[in-house]
This record gives structure tokens, sequence and C-alpha cells, in this order.
């Protein structure tokens, strides 16, 4: 026999076992999944932000058909997600309105100063740890950029030394919340526009030495507020999201606050 | 004296040297001379107002128990220890409570802080009787410690009674006394070793007495030889398991798991104490603060702070009583005589770059105040890591501070734990060695936070 034909014959014959051996494997080891599994996953946008607290869209899906997880977590798909999954699967839920995160602080550059020079590692948990981050208010934001960084769609923007937020890019995910130091990222639902930009808990005259644009703590707000919407938590004014501030008294708030930390988006 | 006079000496019996060489190490230019001359100068009522951190421990803060308005005296307990890792505090003056406030310590973090305005800053109020600690049990001696408020006065401030109450199983045989001070320009330790050294002497026995231990071994560098000279003459009268060890003089040879290798050639296992190996270190100057609290029922309210640094007039060592702020102590040092920007507490390699010489106080852990004239400081800004291996070379645990500085940039966690990340010291070795002036020591810090914090959230939700 030629060189050429014992290759063929060993080759072909090593070829035909191993087609056999696999063919036995895949209907004895095969795994069965429940074929809607794989739809649902279809259905879901597909962004693996991890939003809805599982490890991503296959992860969700899986959850949803096993584990009977309601059906309106995603961030990003919204209504029109709850509605293709509803009508697929037979649930109804109701769409979980769309959120935004936010970044409650507006002290820039120009607002609040900086108390050294710090050339360190450019991540806010690293400066941070550094003396307690180089921005004299303790509860800023220190403008390092860690939660541009995470951020799936880039919806976050270092701007004059802090971060701000494109509500129109934000899927919500969460993902800068969980990474901020200072925790001054909060998500929030998105038809809400009147915000107070501040997050410091130090009482008024503090807050004035280290920053031009934080809350006072005068409590102005909340006695102008609607309905409670705005409380005082200590000294630092929050916004109750829950509660709708029309568009006239948000005017009104706006220019009436004293530290100039609400502001309308 | 000279360093070939002190040779000489090397026969005596009491004097023994290393049985191991520390692995890494560096060797950052000594810079002591500045202050190593000046006598400790005790510092009176200088100013009115002392800041009182509760938390100058590692650990539990402390529990403020005086209110606004109190009166305080002198070396009376304002602050209770609030849990096993915590450490009391007591008022380094008589005077008044003006204020409790939340201020910002040394490291950056917040604690509450106790502003006492001072009307006699000499005379002490009612102290623990005094105490023949030959005839004490162990547990006497500890109490004493504990209410004494000693801390470690080394750099981390571990409570010193939690350190003198090992469990039943770990029997500690060596009792290592630490006054290497290693880090440059810092002299407080020796000045002390100089001017006290009975005291340092007296505390090393309690210590040893208490633990029931073997040996005491007093470990200093010899770029000090005065120091050893003064100490063996201390020792004389000692038995002949009181040792003085000659360390060669390099960086950082006065951390604890290193000074342990180096005088019992044991190594301390991963993630374990120095109790694991049988050995106990504590600062000279936690031995003297011993002393004062067991015999005399003095509680720990002052400590030696070298303030020094090119940029101060008259470097100085002082003897400075907790809480006092640091523009004081460099008034008392005649000011700056140049332009500085860069202010320590601390010395260069470990000590904490703080943000306002105004804001910053005294803790029983402020070794020294470094103020480092502005042409001296240099900025850099971080290269890629070129592998030349020099930080793996220094470094005196045996760990690959590039790999991990590489890891830890792409935040991968669980590869800088495998890679023992937590074992770092965080000495400087590294950074002080790489050419590309990679913040090493930084990521290792930021990286061993996130380990830690990981290990929290993980703990907390294996809890639920």
């Amino acid at each position: 026999m030629s060189i050429i034909e014992t290759t063929v014959i060993v080759f072909g014959t090593t070829g035909i076992a191993c087609g056999a051996l696999l063919a036995i494997a895949s209907r004895v080891f095969a795994i069965k999944e429940d074929p809607r599994i794989g739809k649902v996953c279809e259905l879901l946008p597909g962004a693996n932000c991890g939003g809805c607290g599982y490890a991503g869209c296959a992860d969700y899906a899986k959850a949803i058909i096993m584990n009977d997880a309601p059906i309106n977590l995603c961030t990003v798909g919204g209504a029109e997600t709850v509605k293709k999954l509803s009508t697929f699967l037979g649930k109804t839920a109701e769409a979980a309105e769309r959120k935004v995160a936010i970044v409650l602080c507006r002290g820039d550059e120009a607002n609040a100063p900086k108390n050294s020079i710090y050339n360190g590692i450019v991540d806010c948990s690293a400066a941070n740890l550094v003396s307690g981050g180089n921005k004299k208010c303790r509860y800023g934001c220190l403008g390092y950029g860690s939660c541009a960084r995470v951020c799936p769609t880039g919806a976050i923007e270092i701007k004059d030394g802090i971060a701000v937020v494109h509500p129109e890019l934000c899927i919500g995910c969460g993902a800068c919340v969980k990474v901020c130091p200072r925790k001054i990222i909060k998500l929030i639902p998105a038809s809400r526009k009147l915000h107070v930009f501040c997050s410091s808990l130090d009482k008024g005259p503090a807050v004035k030495k280290v920053c031009k644009v934080g809350c006072i703590g005068c409590s102005l707000c909340s006695k102008l507020a609607p309905d409670n919407a705005i409380v005082m938590s200590g000294a630092l004014a929050v916004v109750d999201y829950s509660k709708n501030i029309d568009d006239e008294k948000a005017t009104i708030l706006e220019q009436k606050c004293p530290g100039k930390c609400i502001r309308k988006t | 004296m000279s360093w070939k006079m002190h040779k000489e000496n090397m026969n005596s019996t009491r004097i023994i040297k290393p049985v191991k060489k520390i692995p890494g190490s560096v060797h950052p230019p000594y810079k002591k001379e500045l202050a190593r001359n000046a006598p400790i100068k005790n510092v009176s009522s200088m100013e009115a107002h002392f800041h009182i951190s509760m938390s100058q421990h590692l650990g539990a803060p402390a529990k403020p128990i005086v209110k606004k308005g109190d009166t305080v005296l002198r070396g009376q307990k304002i602050g209770e220890a609030s849990g096993f890792i915590s450490a009391n505090v007591h008022s380094p003056v008589t005077g008044k409570v003006i204020d409790i406030n939340e201020e910002q310590t040394l490291s950056g973090a917040y604690a509450s802080s106790i502003i006492v305005e001072a009307s006699d800053s000499e005379k002490w109020g009612v102290l623990m009787p005094e105490l023949d600690w030959e005839s004490a049990s162990p547990q006497q001696i500890i109490t004493r410690v504990a209410d004494g408020g000693i801390t470690g006065m080394g750099g981390a401030g571990f409570p010193t009674h939690v350190k003198l109450s090992p469990p039943k199983e770990k029997a500690i045989d060596t009792v290592i006394i630490n006054g290497a001070e290693c880090e440059p320009y810092l002299t407080a330790d020796f000045r002390l070793m100089l001017e006290e050294p009975e005291n340092i002497k007296n505390g090393a026995l309690i210590i040893r007495k208490t633990l029931n231990a073997k040996r005491v071994i007093i470990a200093i560098e010899d770029n000090k030889p005065e120091a050893i000279r003064v100490m063996e003459e201390a020792l004389k009268n000692c038995d002949e398991n009181v040792f003085i060890a000659v360390l060669p003089t390099a960086y950082p040879h006065g951390a604890e798991k290193q000074l342990i290798y180096a005088l019992t050639g044991r190594e301390v296992p991963s993630g374990g104490l120095p109790m694991d190996v049988g050995a106990l270190v504590e600062n000279v100057g936690t031995a003297a603060a011993i002393f004062n609290a067991v015999a005399k029922g003095i509680p720990l309210v002052e400590r030696i702070v070298t303030v020094t640094g090119e940029a101060v007039a008259i470097p100085l060592n002082l003897r400075v009583k907790i809480g006092t702020s640091f523009a004081a102590l460099l008034n008392v040092c005649g000011g700056t005589k140049s332009k500085s920007t860069k202010l320590i507490a601390g010395g260069p390699m470990m000590g904490i770059t703080q943000t306002s010489i105004n804001s910053s106080y005294t803790t029983k852990t402020t070794s020294g105040l470094l103020l480092l004239p502005d042409n001296m400081i240099s900025t850099y800004s971080s290269d890629p890591c070129i592998s030349c291996g020099r930080c793996v070379e220094a470094c005196p645990m045996h760990l690959m501070p590039c790999e991990l500085s590489i890891l830890l940039e792409a935040e991968d966690i669980t590869g800088a734990e495998a890679l023992n990340v937590l074992d770092c010291i965080e000495c400087g070795c590294c950074a002080y060695s790489c050419p590309s002036h990679r913040p090493l020591v930084q990521h290792m810090r930021a990286g061993k936070a996130a380990i830690m914090l990981k290990r929290k959230q993980q703990k907390n939700t294996e809890k639920k």
C-alpha cells in the first residue's frame, strides 16, 4: 500500500470512530434545559449590566423560569421588555419606572476647594484611603472617575472635577452606586426633575467653610415643598422621590434655596 | 563613642548578633543627625486647647465618658475601651471639657475627639497607687496596663494589654524590646534609650514576668552606638537572660515580623501573630510606658515626639502631651526656616502625610513630625512596570509588588489575594526602589482594603 492509502484509511477510521463516540455522548450526557430560558434570554436587551441583581441577562432569564423571579427587574428594557415577557410567559407585572443614577454633589473645582495635592492612583477608593481624600468636604465627589470607569454605557462624565450623569444614556444598572466610596450616587425615578445636590451631613457653618453650594440645613425647602416632598434628615435636605413636585413649585424651590444646592435637571 | 570602641565591647556576653539576615530591605539616608543630639525637652502648658482623639489605637475607638462642661483632672480616664481590642484614653491636663466633636484622625478617618481647655497642665489628679511590680501577679499587671491605656507606641498602636494576655496554648518565650528605630529622621526612641534606660529595662522585665517568658532581647541598630552602651550599662545587674542585639542598619529592621526573624530565626506564619512563634515585640517607648503605669500608676498621656526635617529651624525631641496640636510643636522648634508644604506624621517611609498643621493633633502613636522643604519634594507620575524586579529584591515579606500592582491596577482582587497581598506590611521598600515611580504601596493598601471589604460582605451575606 502506498503512504497515501495508509493515511486515508487510518485517519478515515479514526474520524468515523470519534464521530460515533461523540454522537453517543451527545445522547447519553445531554443536559435538558427548559427551552423557554433561551427564548426569555433573547427577549431581554442583552446589556449584561447586572442591574437586575443577577449576574447577567442569561442568569436573570434562568431565574425567571426556574425561581419565578419577577419579570419587571430589567432597568434597561423598561416597559417594553416587561410587555414582551408578559405576552410570552402569560404573567402580568407592573412595569417598574425607568431609573437613572444621579450624583448628589455640585462641589466642582470652583465651588469646593481641595486641601492638598494628590498625585497617586487615579481612583476614588484609593484616593479616599489617603488621609480621607483630598477634598475639604468629607462627603463631596472626589472626581477621580471610578464611577465613570464602571459605567457600561459611558453615561458618566467628569466635568470640572466632579462626576455628572447623563440621564439619557443611563440604563440604571447601579454599578456606579456600588463603586462610589462616598456613597453619594443614588438611583432615582427618571421622571423626577428636582434634586438637592448635596450629601453633606455637616451643620451649616461647617458646610459653608468647605463648599459654596452645599446644603446648609436651613430647612426652608422642606417648608415650601408640597406634601412633604422634601424632608430634613439632620442638617441635610433630602428629596422624597416617591412624591411629585410640579414644575412651578420646583422653580420656586430652586430660586429660594440659599445654599444654591437645589437644582432642576 | 566611636564605632571601633563599640566593636571591642562586642566581647561582652550581654551583646548578641542577629541569627538571620532579613530578606529584602533598603538603605535610605539616615538623616538622624538632625535631631539626635537634642536632649528630650519637656514642653509644658504651651497652649490652652487639647484635642484628645478617641481613636489613637488599633481597634474600636474608646467611648467618651465625660460630658461637655465637665471638669477633668490630669490622668483622669475620659474615654473607655469599647471592646476587646480597644484602649482607655486619659486626660493629659487638668481643665474643662469644652466640646466633644467628630474630628479627622491622623489617618484620615473620623472619630470623636474630646476638646479640653487646660487650667493646670502639670498637677496630677488621682492616680492609681504605686505597686511593687516584682511581687505583683500577672493579672494585676495586665489590669494596670489596661487601666493605664497603654498601646503600642511604635506606630500601629495595638492595645498592649491584649498582647500581654495571649491564649494559654501560645507560650511566649522571647520578649523583644524594639529600639531599632529604622525610620529615617526619627530619634525619639534613641533619646529615650539614652535618657531613661532604667524605665525601659524595668518595663521589659515587667513584660517578661507577666508572660513568664525566658529571655528579653533589646534590639538596637548599629547606627546608635551610644544607645547600645547606655542600655548595656543599665542592664548590668540583670540576670544572664537579658540581651542586647546589635542589628546591622537596614530598613525595615524595626518591623515586627522582620525583627523576630532576625533575632530568633522564626517566621511568623501568613496571617498569624508573633505569639504563634512564641515571641512578643514591644517598642522601647511602650516598655517605659508600661513601667510608668504598673509601678508608678501613671497612665499614658504623653510621649516623645521628634520634630525634625530640613525645613524645621531647630529640630528637637519633645516630651509632648497627647492632644497637642502640631502647630504648637513646630512653634517650640522655632517654626520653619524654609517654605514647606510636606507635613508628615511619623517618618518618611511609613508616616502619614497631613493636610493641615493646625488641625492635626499628637496621639499615642505619633513618633515624629517631619517637615520637608519644597526643594526636596519631587512629584512623579506613575509609569508602566518595566519588570526590573527591584521591588521583589527589596520586599522584606517575599512578595512580588510588581505583579501585585499590575493585578490591582486591573482590579483583579482575587488574583492579588492569591499572591498574598494581605501579607504586605506597607513598609514602602518597593515604592522606594521602583525606577518607574509606581505608587506600589498605595496599590497594596487599596487592594487590602478591597479584600477586607469583600470578606466583610461575604460574612454578612452568610449571616443572613
